[in-house]
């Protein structure tokens, strides 16, 4: 059974809500298989951040179904939803510059959300997670005086002491250095090679995606246009009719790793 | 690096326990502690000073008990000092903990009753009342307060309707669209004022600068039943307040039912105002003063920074009133004025530093 599955979902923002152009998710069908990493790509509006907010609850599909575990997501409550499903968002505002350590604490309310504060156990499962992502040190140190890698491992620290069974990462090395990437891919693949942790990662980093995913999803304006092996979705055709820029894709000669790069029109 | 840190981890998870600092909880009881033992000395300080000079001695014959029934000193320590030692350290801990609410709210440390225009509604469903002749009996105190609170959710809801009007709650929106909505009700107090028979309104000038007059005991309950009820309201909230500041969504992600928390700490904020406004009048400032001194303190965290401000507040305002009281004796100053003095400067102070450190 897959750990999660959209089933013809269609969403559309309501007409109320300031947005710029109309929006519409149309028909979207796929599922994450456990113990996978799946990576969405798109182009900008391709519906990358809806998908995230119909996966965690926050819009409810105007038809179709999300299925958790093949349960209907309604009859799933928030609570059992945040623990099973840990989001890393892209930014976290924080108007309080609350500590590192606060913040990956928060990731046990799902787990007691009753209790008010809490126990010596959540406390090694937060600690466990800062050991992971490196962040340990900077446990007494406030959000507000990291630097945007740092906040990044943070804020996963917090998903993972969420304990889920699938992470959904949204953008995770937009504000990485090159070797923080590297780190961040190396630690995503270790939680899921070792803990069999599943994830869904969305980025438009295209060479990322394709180095860490056993799939790709591909999406433009509102629909899947391709799933499957990277080295099948990352095709220059497809590519370029999708983001309507050329590109060349290069294969090693394995073929079991793909490279996207923009080709760049010439210099005048 | 990292990724050998986590298989390290996972071997060795059940040690790692070991905390470095004591936990939230040890913090809490400890700084309750503390603050009670400061409310008490404050207190009992606050017993033995008042414009009618009364010796300590006397004082202290009356709480024993061996004062003449009739006797001066028996009146105003019984009926003058202690009722109004309890209204102080009520209407102080209602505003600190409102504040500390708004705060978390609106996720703006700057937001604070009076300053979001709050306490002006509350006012303003006053004198409304006052106008149709409640006064100050138990009902009335009842009838009062209810008028606060619509005048309160009024304001409130205003304020959010404006501020939420652009692109997301902003700072700065936030604390114009307060001050807009303050400006507005104090201006519908001033026409009240002038048509109706200023007889009618007896007190209300001095009433509206914030007022600590002696409560008689069965409205003074009320008074301390309510703001338990506020109280109650936002601390069962205060976990919930924590995952709200790192944005809505994330906070549902999480598990939060974000309206509920939304609602249930809108009410008690705007009751907690309410049942000051109604007892005491709108005094300002102590909802920014006293949270922000905790933080410094404790941190961010709610579940701390909650019960703390409901006994600093109490701390806060029983010194305010009791320099209110003795600083000019025998006249006395209005309460409002004082915390006004302590919180402008606080304001400024906040913003600037704010200023500076957001990206």
């Amino acid at each position: 059974m897959n750990l999660l599955d959209l089933h013809d979902v269609e969403f559309a923002y309501p007409a109320a809500s300031r947005r710029p152009r109309p929006f519409r998710l149309a028909a979207v069908s796929f599922g994450v298989v456990a113990g996978e990493i799946l990576g969405v790509i798109g182009p900008n509006s391709a519906g990358k951040t809806t998908l995230i907010r119909l996966l965690t609850g926050v819009v409810r599909p105007t038809r179709g179904e999300v299925r958790l575990a093949g349960r209907a997501l309604s009859a799933v409550s928030t609570w059992e939803l945040a623990r099973t499903v840990a989001v890393v968002p892209q930014e976290m505002p924080s108007a309080f510059p609350f500590t590192v350590e606060q913040l990956v604490l928060m990731g046990r309310y799902p787990h007691a959300p009753d209790r008010y504060f809490e126990t010596v156990e959540d406390r090694a499962v937060a600690e466990e997670a800062m050991v992971a992502t490196g962040v340990r040190e900077l446990a007494q140190a406030p959000l507000a005086s990291l630097s945007g890698g740092e906040r990044q491992r943070a804020m996963l620290a917090r998903a993972l002491a969420q304990r889920p069974r699938l992470l959904v990462l949204d953008e995770p090395t937009a504000h990485l250095d090159l070797r923080y990437q590297v780190e961040c891919a190396t630690l995503l693949r270790t939680l899921n090679r070792e803990h069999g942790m599943s994830i869904l990662l969305v980025s438009h980093d295209l060479n990322l995606a394709a180095e860490l995913s056993h799939r790709l999803l591909l999406m433009s304006e509102g629909r899947v246009v391709r799933l499957g092996a990277p080295e099948d979705v990352l095709e220059e055709a497809t590519l370029e009719a999708v983001y309507g820029c050329r590109v060349t894709v290069a294969k090693n000669q394995a073929g079991d790793r793909v490279h996207v790069e923009i080709a760049w029109p010439e210099r005048r | 690096m990292t990724a050998e840190a986590f298989s390290r981890a996972a071997t060795t998870s059940p040690d790692v326990a070991t905390a470095s600092t004591a936990s939230p909880r040890q913090r809490l009881l400890v700084t309750l502690a503390a603050l009670v033992v400061v409310l008490a000395a404050v207190a009992a300080c606050a017993v033995f000073l008042g414009s009618a000079g009364i010796a300590p001695a006397a004082v202290v014959r009356v709480l024993s008990g061996r004062a003449e029934p009739d006797s001066v000193e028996r009146v105003v320590t019984l009926a003058l000092r202690l009722p109004r030692i309890a209204a102080a350290a009520l209407a102080g801990g209602a505003l600190a903990v409102a504040g500390a609410a708004f705060q978390g709210l609106t996720r703006n440390p700057l937001a604070e009753p009076a300053v979001l225009g709050v306490s002006a509604g509350a006012a303003f469903g006053v004198v409304t009342a006052q106008v149709f002749g409640l006064g100050v009996t138990l009902v009335d105190a009842l009838g009062l307060t209810a008028c606060a609170f619509v005048g309160a959710l009024g304001a409130a809801g205003a304020v959010y309707l404006i501020a939420s009007a652009g692109a997301g709650l902003s700072v700065q929106t936030l604390l114009l669209a307060g001050v807009i909505v303050g400006v507005f009700f104090s201006s519908a107090i001033t026409v009240l004022i002038s048509i109706v028979d200023i007889n009618r309104l007896g007190g209300v000038i001095h009433w509206l600068l914030g007022n600590l007059a002696p409560i008689p005991p069965a409205p003074l309950l009320l008074f301390a039943a309510l703001t338990g009820l506020g109280f109650w309201l936002v601390v069962g909230q205060a976990r919930e307040l924590n995952l709200l500041a790192l944005g809505e969504e994330p906070a549902r992600q999480l598990g939060v039912n974000a309206e509920r928390l939304k609602r249930r700490i809108f009410v008690g904020a705007a009751l907690l105002t309410a049942t000051v406004v109604a007892f005491a009048g709108p005094i300002g400032f102590v909802g920014l003063v006293v949270p922000h001194v905790l933080r410094g303190l404790l941190g961010q965290d709610n579940r701390l920074l909650v019960p703390t401000s409901l006994v600093g507040g109490a701390i806060f305002l029983l010194v305010a009133d009791t320099v209110a009281r003795n600083v000019v004796a025998p006249a006395e100053v209005s309460v409002g004025v004082i915390t006004s003095f302590c919180g402008a400067p606080f304001f400024i102070y906040i913003l600037r530093t704010r200023a500076r450190t957001a990206p």
